[in-house]
């Protein structure tokens, strides 16, 4: 026999695996992650189980976290310095933002860490790689969750009803996955080798915080220039979630449409980038 | 023919780089602009993805070299060899953990790997949890994983921990549990990189015993180990792997007293010259050791139905003991295959006069089965007992057997044959050409193999 049969049944004669050496730009293999869905599963649930352990306050990071820096800008910012806030009170507002703003950074420091903090797993047994930082970006659900809860009873407080929008909440939920997923994707494949990402996923959260419409809003700038602040993704996750909870007046369709590509751009470049990578993971972590 | 191919490889080689700079800085400057340089370079590489092309000159080792062999299916096979001999990189890229740099490797079957029991634990975690992450890391479905559950927990024997956090296991209960969620995975093939160094004794039997189950329920097993007992135990066939290249390919037997004979640089005869330095004490020191046959010549191998003597020769220093000249010999897999103290009626019991002493002990042919058999030797002093020296693996013989050896208890049977001794019976065979009736004896004969307590049916 040839070896050459084709048809699915004789899979005797088919390797379930041919193992050589490759070069440049591979598929993304997503079926493969697709049959390993239960290893992002536990992944996820592994490191939600994990994080609070042996913690005084446990959960309560999840809320304390964004709920501080609410306080700290409501007072700078918002009282101090009277930034608008687009009729809104700043507390909400400001709120508002850190919520998926929270999500996003902290998906971003454990995704971009997820390899290098695996790096025995990596070293032991194989699994699609992608699924580390996937599982990393996901286990941030529990804590957007809790941090959403404090949310409505801030709104609640102030007697603001979310509008109808909040329909379009999940399209910007997706949103900033995509966007922190894709982020993450770079910095932990670049991570392996250059532990210097270390260091700068501190410093880019920071400085990306304020160059996001988190302190203040996006209407401060003009047009065309407020559509083009979409080429933060970030910007449109945040626009997004004011208009769809605060009913916002500033509907931020453009801003939302280049955010969307920007961010599907960053996501599926850094997963080739990241499976180009993968191949050398275990031989250099 | 091709379908029971388990795994092909084919000229498999395995580069790791290895980047250093040769030429050390020469100046400050050169430093300074280096330094100042390198990132714009690491950045460059890293955007090429090509990071260590450039970077110096790079030391290139092959940890694998030209690999190529066949396994079928339902093969276990042992891979042994030294430390950097390529082992535990070939189970790393045939389970994909890192890809060949050369050649290529089928796989036929799912592959579950065992490269380090406990990867993936959780110290936080507790043991329940811990099955289900671990299990789903080696790539156990979540049904397949409850569906087993109570067996690992059985088999790792930690029913009342199960909930605790890992970290506060002792450590053979952290290995147990980690063996037991492995050895409980399915893959049709299985590649195992030393596990078997877990627990105590009893456990260890055990975990050699589910091995030993794995391999006969028909999987393909791969299976890395230091020790050798268990290679010849577990493994029909066995491949040498020295310097990333195989070096010899055969039966598990053969293969592993090859190995030995190149690794311990023990031979069949051994002399100590200077008798200052020679094992032993005031009353008798060991001159040499052989093993030689008939015709009085050293040799390293025998003929399983050839006789052989191991003679020993010592110095009596101080006269007036009673003295007993002896060997113990063992097998490859650390069996002590027999004891042999003197018997010589001339020197039973008699007071020793100072001089130097030839002991020959005689083993006859069809006695001892094929392989390596280390020998201690060793005099002893009665009355009291006192050993003046007992050399330990002071020389070591291999019994062969040839396929067609007429003088053996071989028979006909082409393969391996097990045992520690290789007696030729003499057999007995009556014929008698009456008619028997099967069908009534059938149902008596069967139903009668499942072995207990460790139950054989899950692999199935």
């Amino acid at each position: 026999m040839s070896g050459k049969i084709i048809t699915a049944n004789v899979d005797n004669n088919i390797p379930t695996a041919h193992l050589s050496p490759s070069s440049g730009w591979t598929s993304l293999k997503l079926n493969e992650l697709w049959e390993y869905r239960e290893l992002v599963y536990f992944l996820t649930w592994r490191d939600i189980k994990v994080r609070y352990k042996q913690t005084v306050l446990g959960a309560g990071w999840a809320i304390i976290q964004p709920f501080m820096t609410m306080v700290v800008f409501s007072l700078f910012f918002g009282s101090l310095a009277k930034i608008p806030s687009d009729g809104i009170p700043y507390p909400v507002f400001s709120f508002t933002a850190l919520v998926p703003w929270t999500f996003f950074s902290n998906g971003l420091s454990q995704a971009s860490n997820s390899l290098v903090g695996n790096a025995n797993l990596i070293q032991k047994v194989y699994f699609p790689r992608l699924a580390a930082p996937l599982a990393a970006v996901l286990a941030g659900f529990v804590d957007f969750v809790l941090a959403s809860i404090v949310l409505l009873g801030i709104m609640f407080f102030y007697g603001i009803v979310p509008t109808a929008n909040i329909i379009w909440l999940p399209f910007f939920l997706i949103l900033v996955v995509i966007t922190s997923l894709g982020v993450s994707l770079w910095l932990s494949a670049m991570q392996v080798q250059f532990r210097d990402v270390r260091y700068l996923v501190p410093f880019l959260t920071q400085l990306w915080l304020f160059a996001t419409p988190v302190a203040y809003p996006s209407s401060l700038l003009s047009e065309p220039w407020r559509t083009l602040y979409g080429i933060n993704p970030m910007t449109g996750v945040i626009e997004g979630f004011r208009w769809a909870l605060l009913g916002t007046n500033t509907a931020p369709g453009p801003i939302i449409i280049i955010s969307s590509l920007v961010a599907l751009a960053l996501l599926v470049s850094g997963a080739f980038y990241f499976r180009k990578m993968e191949r050398t993971f275990a031989d250099v972590i | 023919m091709n379908n029971e191919i388990a795994i092909k490889i084919n000229g498999l080689g395995k580069q790791y780089r290895i980047g250093h700079r040769q030429s050390s800085y020469s100046t400050l400057r050169d430093t300074i602009s280096d330094s100042l340089t390198a990132p714009f370079r690491k950045v460059s590489q890293l955007i090429r993805g090509n990071s260590k092309q450039e970077s110096g000159t790079i030391d290139l080792i092959w940890a694998l070299q030209n690999i190529s062999f066949e396994i079928k299916r339902g093969e276990v096979v042992g891979i042994i060899g030294g430390n950097g001999a390529g082992k535990s990189t070939l189970l790393k890229v045939l389970s994909r953990i890192t890809e060949p740099s050369t050649g290529y490797a089928d796989i036929y079957g799912r592959v579950g790997s065992l490269l380090e029991v406990g990867t993936g634990f959780h110290a936080e975690l507790s043991g329940r949890e811990n099955i289900f992450l671990n299990g789903a890391i080696l790539g156990m479905k979540r049904v397949e994983i409850k569906r087993k559950f109570d067996e690992m927990v059985d088999f790792a024997e930690i029913d009342k921990f199960i909930d605790t956090p890992v970290k506060h296991y002792s450590s053979g209960m952290y290995m147990r549990l980690a063996f037991a969620v492995a050895a409980y995975l399915d893959p049709e093939i299985l590649l195992v990189d030393e596990v078997l160094a877990v627990g105590d004794t009893r456990f260890q039997k055990k975990c050699l015993k589910k091995m030993e189950d794995i391999g006969q329920a028909g999987r393909t097993v791969l299976f890395v180990s230091h020790s050798m007992p268990s290679i010849t135990r577990l493994c029909t066939r066995a491949i040498l792997l020295e310097g990333g290249e195989v070096k010899a390919e055969g039966s598990a037997h053969s293969v592993v007293c090859s190995y030995m004979n190149s690794g311990t640089g023990i031979s069949s005869t051994r002399e100590w010259i200077d008798p200052k330095k020679a094992p032993g004490r005031d009353i008798a020191r060991l001159r040499s050791v052989r093993v030689c046959n008939k015709e009085n010549e050293v040799v390293d191998t025998v003929n399983v139905h050839q006789t052989f003597a191991v003679e020993m020769e010592f110095d009596v220093l101080t006269p007036g003991c009673t003295l007993m000249p002896y060997h113990h010999v063992y097998n490859e897999e650390n069996i002590n295959v027999f004891q042999a103290h003197e018997t010589d009626i001339e020197w039973r019991g008699r007071e020793r006069p100072i001089g130097r002493y030839r002991s020959r002990i005689w083993i006859p042919g069809n006695l001892l089965a094929e392989g390596m058999l280390y020998i201690t030797s060793g005099v002893t002093r009665l009355n009291p007992i006192q050993d003046q020296f007992c050399e330990r693996d002071a020389v070591v013989i291999q019994i062969i057997e040839e396929q067609d050896d007429a003088f053996s208890a071989r028979g006909d049977w082409p393969n391996d044959m097990g045992g520690v001794v290789r007696p030729h019976f003499s057999w007995d065979t009556q014929f008698d050409p009456a008619p028997i009736d099967y069908s009534s004896k059938r149902n008596n004969s069967e139903g009668e193999a499942s072995d207990g307590k460790i139950k054989g049916g899950h692999f199935g």
